[in-house]
């Protein structure tokens, strides 16, 4: 194991490195691509020796910055399964930069680019591997500054510096959150490393615990992208190149609910039931609320990015359960919450991955990301279009696929909670069911928009008609994930094993063995269901493979003829005439006027002599996310006076600035000495 | 041999939903045609227009990609899936421990994403306004149907459909107000997702009052009653669902020739009733407006959630 | 209720359907085997106004009433063509409708036929020669049976029709 972790360390500093000495050229970007591929394979299998053996990987390196307990590494079964999954998506990333990264040929730095995509993953490896505070914040740090440089990579749009903007403060502030609720932890600690965090947790005192919690809470949701800390995902991805946007979206946000689910759930043990229903309560109001705010984007990388947000919701929805389940003494349907959360984990990453690629294949081709603009792409780009396809059907949670596999089990845990005593409590399990198939439902008309504005009917612009396929890379980082998803969805039996096994040892949480056979029969106490994708699917196929034949044996005409779109007889058709993308999400954008309230402005020009002559009209309407400027203008306002009242001590004199130099020190050393 | 009976048992309960399907359909319009005073065609004609309509050619439209030329075929599929693994006939069911009613669900949406799709392809603003506002319907319908599941499967300890029959079938004590609620938030849903009125008219030729129409508007000859034929069956579906969910007496326990004699028999009684239901309603109601249809969608997800609340306070 | 009472008293209001004269109803040629066969006992109609006062329209809407009620022969009206196996058309064929009325019958699958509805139809009637007419519908759609009238019954309508399909 100590091999696979150095190669993986290898494996990054050599696409770092190559891309420092040698960044431009088809030969530069596939060292780069190497180097992140071999990284990223290497701590895979890592990943996957840890999950199936069991035994943990320990590094300790106590030189290294001792002052604080120096960095120590732990390999434990939910680490390594996040570790997995950084070095499942790195792979096909890695591919895709290699000849996505030539659209950046002169533009932007290829040097940087290449480093901070090496550098990035490998920190994001990392922080699942902490085994103490240090390194766990150390990683962190890494991690969202590489990716904030990575979300700059386009400088020449003024959009991208402010959602970098945003995307520094808002991670920062979850840091110094998820450092204040280690803190926290530690005062009762003999030292940081998780290991004594966790013997030493039930001696701090209940609300001491409900702090560390929400601190947490706040800090890690902030990173994961939950309502209402959401606001700097839907600026940050669509800005960053599509493989950094796809690790984002895919990895990066697990993060944090690896945090959240190593704070909240192994470091405390689990807690009262409050913790759980404001998870599920969280992670509801992400998952509706975020796929409404996608429905009326059309800039499909920003639409991609509030799905990330509902995704996100839907974890959390199976993990609250989980958590509440416990609280309960109700150790199966516990596990079952949390193993369908981790599940709908992996199977996000793979299918949002696969739609970033997709996406930034199309935004590679065609120059831009406006839907409005694109159509007609499936007979222009046709492999793209079927992957795209297929990540569409995954995330729309359309069976056999893996999006269905992991709601599944989410609908399963939450069935589950007529087995809460309290009815009073339990009544939040059927609204959340009922949230979860809303969000699930709009998500899906908001996939067929997608597919359909971009890749059917006619081409809306020149662009979208001279569009090409994407080159081979390109096609193969698709291609491994869209076979992941089917693969992931056809086997959960495999899967849902692995992902209980994680959740041993953790906290109280006693895995009570989720029955698995053939075709996934739930003997759960309260909540039984049975489904069998392989079967499911195979019906499918042949269903799908006798249909010819038993046509044939109808005797069904076979001739066909291929003819204009009938349009009532109108002469020729122009793009101008298909549906857009505003145009088919307009039925809900009215059904939820309420939440939306969309601005709308009409003028009218008539002609000077007589009203009943109109020149022209122009009808403009937008939709600013109200809640964003509720809960954030005020805050920003606060920081914005503060900061002009602080401006008042930088007088401008060199003097000044020594006296306070020098009343720090003094301060200081005053502190050093009263505390010894 | 016991397993291959059942299995040869489910396939041709399956094929026997899939015959009766156009027959249904046409009863619903034969007794809509007496309820307008008017003779009407006979309740087989649907039987005579799916013939014909396999014997016409396919005319494609040059815009469309094979996603249009695969719809019919998936949408087929997964309609004749869900016939497999809704109680139709039996209790238990061969195909069991393949897909519970979440799956029913999901596989119904898999067929209208499809349409959907397809009513994009061709590029024409008909099957554009189509597939939204299918989408639109099929979207907002999902609650209402989730916690009715959650309602039934509430009762039975389990979202598997021949559990939840025998749950209802064990007694009358079975039978709740949660139940009723459930019936009717169902029925709503049934309307909704079938295309029936008052959210949509099967039989309108303004495209700008069609859902369903629109989308299959391109579609012509074997394609044309692919879809037309999964849209009976999808009917047949959701009235056996209805009939079989919440009144399952006479469905078959065993496998003996006597219970499947009246398992049919019961059905079609079932199905008749229904039918009237519908053509009456049809006959009485207008259709509504395209944006009064989520109220009354809300009206349903009320009456569901009443369900599950009144199923949680009388366990 | 009382609209379901109302439906009980008025009771089956469908009319045997009359005979028409020949002379009526003119069949441009034989009956293909093949239509007859096919279109017997289901037919689809999708109706196409090339430039009709109307008149000729409001008589086929009749035909789906309850005394005509076409639905009882296996007739039933079509919103595209594609769905269609036999087109109604009515009126001259104007200039702005020639095209649109010519993409109608390519639209249609085959077999498809085409009757031809009113004097307008087959001779132009009272607007032969206007500058907005560009002819009569067998000058742009191959038409199999013309339903002389201006306008015509709808019993004469309906026989055309069954005519076409070679049904007496």
């Amino acid at each position: 194991m100590r091999s696979l972790f150095a190669l993986m360390l290898a494996g990054y500093a050599l696409g770092a490195a190559a891309a420092v000495l040698r960044p431009g050229g088809r030969g530069g970007r596939g060292l780069v691509a190497a180097g992140a591929v071999l990284g990223g394979a290497a701590g895979l299998a890592l990943a996957l020796q840890v999950l199936l053996t069991g035994t943990p990987f320990v590094l300790e390196a106590p030189a290294v910055l001792s002052i604080a307990d120096g960095l120590l590494f732990r390999i434990d079964r939910l680490g390594a399964l996040f570790l997995g999954l950084v070095g499942f998506l790195a792979v096909p990333c890695g591919l895709y930069g290699a000849a996505y990264s030539e659209g950046y040929e002169g533009r932007a730095s290829l040097r940087l680019l290449g480093a901070l995509l090496n550098l990035f993953l490998l920190t994001m490896s990392l922080v699942p591997c902490a085994g103490n505070v240090l390194t766990f914040l150390f990683m962190w740090e890494g991690m969202s500054l590489t990716s904030y440089f990575l979300v700059l990579t386009e400088t020449d749009e003024p959009e991208t510096v402010l959602a970098g903007g945003w995307y520094l403060a808002m991670t920062h502030a979850g840091l110094a959150l998820a450092l204040a609720a280690f803190l926290l932890m530690a005062t009762s600690s003999a030292s940081t490393t998780f290991g004594d965090l966790r013997a030493a947790a039930p001696a701090l005192s209940p609300s001491a615990r409900n702090a560390v919690f929400l601190l947490a809470l706040l800090g890690f949701g902030s990173k994961a992208g939950i309502m209402p800390l959401h606001v700097w995902l839907p600026r940050a991805h669509p800005a960053a190149p599509s493989h950094v946007s796809a690790l984002m979206s895919g990895v990066m946000i697990k993060m944090g609910v690896y945090g959240l689910l190593r704070v909240g759930l192994d470091l405390l043990g689990g807690g009262p039931t409050w913790w759980g229903a404001l998870l599920i309560g969280l992670g509801a109001l992400s998952a509706v609320i975020g796929v409404l705010y996608a429905l009326m984007e059309h800039d499909l990388k920003r639409l991609l990015a509030y799905h990330s947000v509902e995704n996100i919701g839907i974890i959390f929805i199976g993990i609250g359960a989980g958590l509440m389940f416990q609280s309960f003494g109700l150790p199966a349907l516990a596990t079952l919450g949390m193993v369908a959360g981790l599940y709908h984990t992996i199977n996000h990453a793979c299918f949002k991955g696969l739609l970033f690629l997709g996406a930034g294949s199309v935004a590679h081709a065609l120059g831009t990301r406006n839907m409005e603009e694109m159509g007609g792409l499936i007979k222009r780009m046709p492999r793209t279009a079927l992957f795209f396809l297929v990540g569409a059907c995954a995330i729309s949670a359309l069976p056999p696929l893996n999006g269905f596999a992991s709601e599944w089990l989410v609908f399963q845990a939450l069935l589950g909670g007529s087995a809460i005593p309290q009815p009073e409590v339990a009544v939040v399990m059927p609204l959340a069911v009922a949230m979860l198939a809303l969000a699930s439902g709009l998500a899906a008309a908001c996939f067929v928009k997608a597919f359909g504005i971009t890749f059917l009917a006619i081409p809306r612009s020149a662009r979208a008609e001279q569009a090409h396929e994407a080159p081979r890379s390109m096609q193969a980082g698709m291609a491994m994930l869209a076979i992941a998803c089917v693969a992931l969805g056809l086997l959960p039996f495999a899967v849902a094993p692995i992902l209980g096994s994680t959740l041993a040892g953790l906290g109280r949480v006693t895995p009570a063995a989720i029955e698995l056979t053939r075709s996934l029969p739930l003997q759960v106490p309260g909540a039984s269901g049975q489904m069998s994708p392989p079967l499911l699917a195979l019906g499918l196929v042949v269903l799908l493979a006798l249909l010819p034949l038993g046509l044939r044996l109808l005797g069904a005409e076979r001739r066909g003829r291929v003819g204009d779109t009938w349009g009532c007889g109108r002469i020729g058709q122009t793009p101008r005439m298909e549906y857009t993308a505003t145009a088919f999400a307009e039925p809900l954008r009215r059904v939820f006027a309420e939440l939306y309230r969309p601005t709308r402005d009409l003028s009218i020009d008539f002609h000077p002599a007589s009203k009943y002559f109109v020149q022209s009209i122009a009808y403009r309407s937008e939709i600013h996310p109200w809640i964003e400027r509720l809960l954030y203008n005020w805050p920003l306002r606060g920081i914005r006076r503060a900061a002009v009242w602080v401006r008042r001590l930088q007088a401008g004199s060199l003097h000044l600035y020594l006296f306070y130099l020098t009343l720090a020190f003094l301060v200081l050393l005053t502190m050093a000495r009263w505390w010894r | 041999m016991v397993a291959i009976i059942g299995f040869a048992l489910g396939v041709s309960q399956a094929a026997l939903a899939l015959l009766l399907a156009p027959g249904l359909v046409g009863l619903v319009r034969w007794l809509k045609a007496r309820l307008q005073n008017r003779r009407g065609a006979p309740a087989w004609q649907p039987y005579l227009e799916l013939a014909k309509l396999f014997r016409k050619e396919v005319v494609v439209s040059s815009n469309a990609s094979w996603v249009f030329r695969a719809a019919p075929f998936i949408v087929f599929a997964s309609t004749v899936a869900v016939a497999l693994l809704v109680p139709i006939l039996l209790v238990p069911l061969p195909f069991d421990g393949v897909g519970d009613l979440l799956v029913v669900v999901y596989l119904l949406l898999l067929g209208t994403f499809f349409l959907s799709l397809a009513g994009l392809d061709p590029g024409s603003a008909f099957g554009g306004m189509g597939a939204s506002r299918a989408m639109t319907v099929a979207a907002l319908a999902e609650p209402t149907v989730a916690l009715a599941i959650f309602a039934l499967a509430l009762s039975a300890g389990s979202t598997n459909l021949g559990q939840i029959v025998a749950r209802t079938m064990s007694g009358p004590a079975a039978v709740s107000p949660g139940h009723l609620l459930a019936f009717l938030a169902l029925f709503i849903v049934t309307l909704a997702e079938t295309g029936r009125l008052p959210i949509d008219n099967p039989a309108t030729h303004l495209e700008l009052t069609m859902i369903h129409e629109a989308m299959v508007l391109e579609y012509s000859g074997r394609y044309l009653a692919l879809i037309e034929w999964a849209a009976s069956l999808k009917l047949l579906i959701f009235f056996s669902l209805l009939s079989n969910l919440f009144v399952p007496w006479g469905v078959a326990a065993g496998l003996t020739a006597g219970a499947l004699t009246l398992a049919v028999a019961s059905l079609l009684v079932k199905l008749v009733i229904l039918a009237a239901v519908v053509a009456v309603l049809e006959t009485r109601i207008a259709k509504l407006r395209l944006f009064r249809v989520p109220e009354l969608l809300s009206v349903s997800f009320v009456l569901a959630l009443l369900a599950v609340t009144s199923s949680f306070l009388l366990r | 209720m009382r609209l379901f009472s109302k439906i009980l008293q008025v009771g089956l209001a469908t009319e045997p359907l009359p005979p028409t004269s020949h002379e009526v109803v003119r069949l441009l040629h034989e009956v293909d085997d093949r239509a007859r066969r096919l279109f017997g006992r289901a037919l689809a109609i999708r109706e196409v106004d090339a430039g009709s006062c109307n008149g000729c329209e409001l008589e086929i809407t009749g035909l789906t009433s309850p005394v005509y009620d076409s639905e009882r022969f296996g007739v039933h009206f079509v919103a595209s063509p594609r769905h269609a196996d036999l087109l109604l058309v009515t009126g001259p064929v104007t200039r702005n409708m020639a095209v649109p009325l010519v993409k109608t019958y390519e639209a249609t699958p085959a077999p498809k036929l085409v009757v031809a509805v009113g004097d307008c139809s087959r001779t132009c009637g009272v607007f032969k020669g206007g500058y907005g007419v560009a002819g009569s519908v067998d000058q742009f759609v191959p038409v199999d049976a013309f339903v002389d009238g201006c306008p015509p019954e709808p019993a004469a309508i309906l026989r055309g029709i069954l005519a076409a399909v070679g049904r007496r």
